[in-house]
């Protein structure tokens, strides 16, 4: 696949030389940073004079700084970088006529498309992987805690759900650049489908478990339970839900099921784990792979999708 | 002398949402030739081209070029032809030595002997000077020359230029009509030439094609259309008047 490597080196300059790229990851980076930091102070405060627990580094990208945990903040925030990178691939070429000359060399037009996508998965792993580092050293620094060896894989695979995730809004982004022709409607589309996952999915779901479980009455345990299953499984259509579940599953050593029924508050939460062992890493592994090929199954998808609308448009020279 | 057809279609049909673009159009380029390829504008030539590179696919009838069919064997068609579009399609925030490189590399070229090629195929072209430009900042006789460049860099058997003197002013028109010559002169190359500028063509064109409403209602070369439809001999006549006889009564 010559075509490839050539399309993705063109690619990877581009998106170096562009002011759009500077600029997400430079708004990223503030966050992650200041966001890390409040949790490193915060977390040292606590740590004072009490014996530090297991796992403490992880509680870097779990706990909550001023409104939201960097966790959360990827899982809200990551799919608009994808969206970002991906949302005018293939139609800004088309409007400025440069589309057809990339086509009329030799080399097959999913060469175009694995180049570009490719060249935004590069970008996405060099954002993820820096801001990790960077917080990963502000925590040394500021909690003055060296990580586990176990903690170590677990943020690894934490970045590697992450670089998924992300890569899939890149996909859904390339798709619409492919279905529309302006840029601007493309990029709607694809904040409209961002949108939608992340706040009306839940909604949606909550709707659909009170409708079809029977009895939701707190006293009725089996219903309780089936409305918990209905809701679970309608969550689980958005990405965003498969994506929290498994990182949080990853990160957090101490959950033994994706997603827990009875909402527990934080005192309790921390009474309880004294009597729960943190899972190993291959059991918590265990519990998400699920999620992780369903997140990897709806970026092929969409790139079934991608490919086979772009082989059979036409091209004309405008 | 035996002559090799180059470009060969046969009732080659394009049908666009119900539209009949190209209407069972048959035409012959043999090698070595300049072939003026005529019309009005929306007459289906562009589609035509776009038909001989592969990148749409015709509704009926076939295409040969150099043998191959274009639709089953893209690849190796496109590898043959230089195509310049009427934009010329370059990335305006690329200079023309990167612009250059990118298209070697698509066509597989090594890196040893791209560098060499790009230097000679601008010194070719007049751009040597200029080649740290970026593409946005050249004029737009200036870019019709970088395409010419860019045929020499891919070494094509086949040029397709689709109205490569679109706006120009009278000196780069000429300049580009010269290195077309060249190119087929030095360099063997089958040139398929879409253009207005009727008087241009007449001069540097062997046959010519007439293309209207998607059907090429004459071609041949120019001594015999005249003849035909004029009933005059040669030198006397000019290829507009051909053109406009057989527009009008199209």
């Amino acid at each position: 696949m010559q075509g490839v490597k050539v399309i993705l080196k063109k690619e990877l300059a581009d998106h170096f030389s562009s002011y759009r790229f500077v600029i997400i990851f430079a708004l990223i980076a503030m966050i992650s940073l200041i966001t890390a930091y409040m949790v490193g102070l915060n977390i040292r405060q606590q740590l004072e004079g009490i014996a530090k627990p297991r796992f403490i580094f992880l509680m870097l990208f779990t706990a909550p700084g001023a409104m939201f945990s960097l966790v959360q903040f990827v899982a809200f925030f990551g799919p608009l970088v994808g969206l970002i990178l991906g949302f005018d691939t293939i139609n800004r070429e088309r409007t400025e006529g440069t589309l057809s000359k990339l086509l009329s060399q030799p080399i097959y037009r999913d060469v175009v498309i694995n180049g570009k996508f490719l060249a935004g998965v590069t970008m996405i792993s060099i954002m993820l992987v820096s801001i990790v580092l960077v917080i990963t050293g502000l925590g040394l620094l500021v909690m003055g805690i060296v990580p586990g060896l176990e903690e170590i894989w677990r943020i690894l695979f934490y970045l590697i759900i992450s670089i998924i995730y992300i890569s899939f809004w890149l996909g859904v982004a390339i798709l619409f650049s492919i279905l529309f022709r302006s840029t601007a409607t493309s990029a709607l589309a694809s904040l409209a489908v961002w949108i939608f996952f992340s706040f009306f999915v839940s909604i949606f779901a909550n709707i659909a478990a009170d409708a079809m479980s029977s009895d939701p009455s707190p006293e009725n345990q089996e219903a309780v339970m089936q409305q918990a299953k209905i809701l679970k499984a309608f969550k689980l259509i958005s990405p965003m839900e498969l994506y929290t579940d498994s990182t949080a599953t990853i990160i957090d050593p101490l959950r033994k099921s994706t997603r827990s029924i009875v909402s527990v508050g934080p005192l309790e939460n921390i009474s309880m784990s004294r009597f729960s062992g943190p899972l190993p890493l291959g059991q918590s592994i265990l519990i998400v792979i699920p999620h992780i090929i369903s997140l990897v199954a709806i970026t092929i998808i969409c790139f079934a999708v991608s490919y086979t609308v772009f082989m059979r448009q036409e091209i004309r020279s405008l | 002398m035996e002559t090799r057809a180059i470009i060969e279609t046969k009732e080659l049909t394009k049908i666009y949402n119900g539209e009949v673009a190209v209407d069972h159009l048959s035409f012959t380029v043999v090698e070595g030739e300049i072939f003026g390829f005529l019309g009005p504008n929306g007459a289906g030539k562009t589609t035509t081209l776009l038909m001989l590179l592969g990148l749409t696919e015709p509704t009926s009838g076939y295409a040969r070029v150099l043998g191959l069919d274009p639709t089953r064997d893209p690849i190796k068609v496109k590898a043959t032809i230089g195509y310049l579009q009427e934009n010329m399609g370059f990335y305006s925030d690329l200079n023309a030595v990167q612009m250059l490189r990118f298209v070697a590399e698509l066509n597989g070229l090594s890196g040893s002997e791209i560098g060499g090629r790009i230097d000679d195929a601008l010194q070719n072209v007049g751009l040597l000077q200029e080649s740290e430009k970026k593409i946005g900042a050249y004029s737009r006789g200036m870019r019709q020359r970088l395409g010419v460049a860019e045929l020499l860099i891919k070494d094509s058997k086949v040029a397709f230029l689709d109205e490569p003197t679109l706006g120009l002013d009278p000196d780069a028109t000429n300049r580009i009509m010269e290195l077309i010559k060249s190119l087929c002169r030095d360099k063997k190359m089958t040139v398929l030439l879409s253009s207005h500028l009727l008087h241009q063509v007449q001069k540097i064109c062997s046959r010519v094609g007439i293309m209207i409403k998607g059907q090429m209602v004459a071609q041949g070369p120019m001594d015999r259309l005249a003849k035909e439809k004029l009933g005059i001999g040669q030198q006397t006549y000019s290829l507009e008047e051909i053109y406009m006889k057989y527009f009008q009564e199209a």
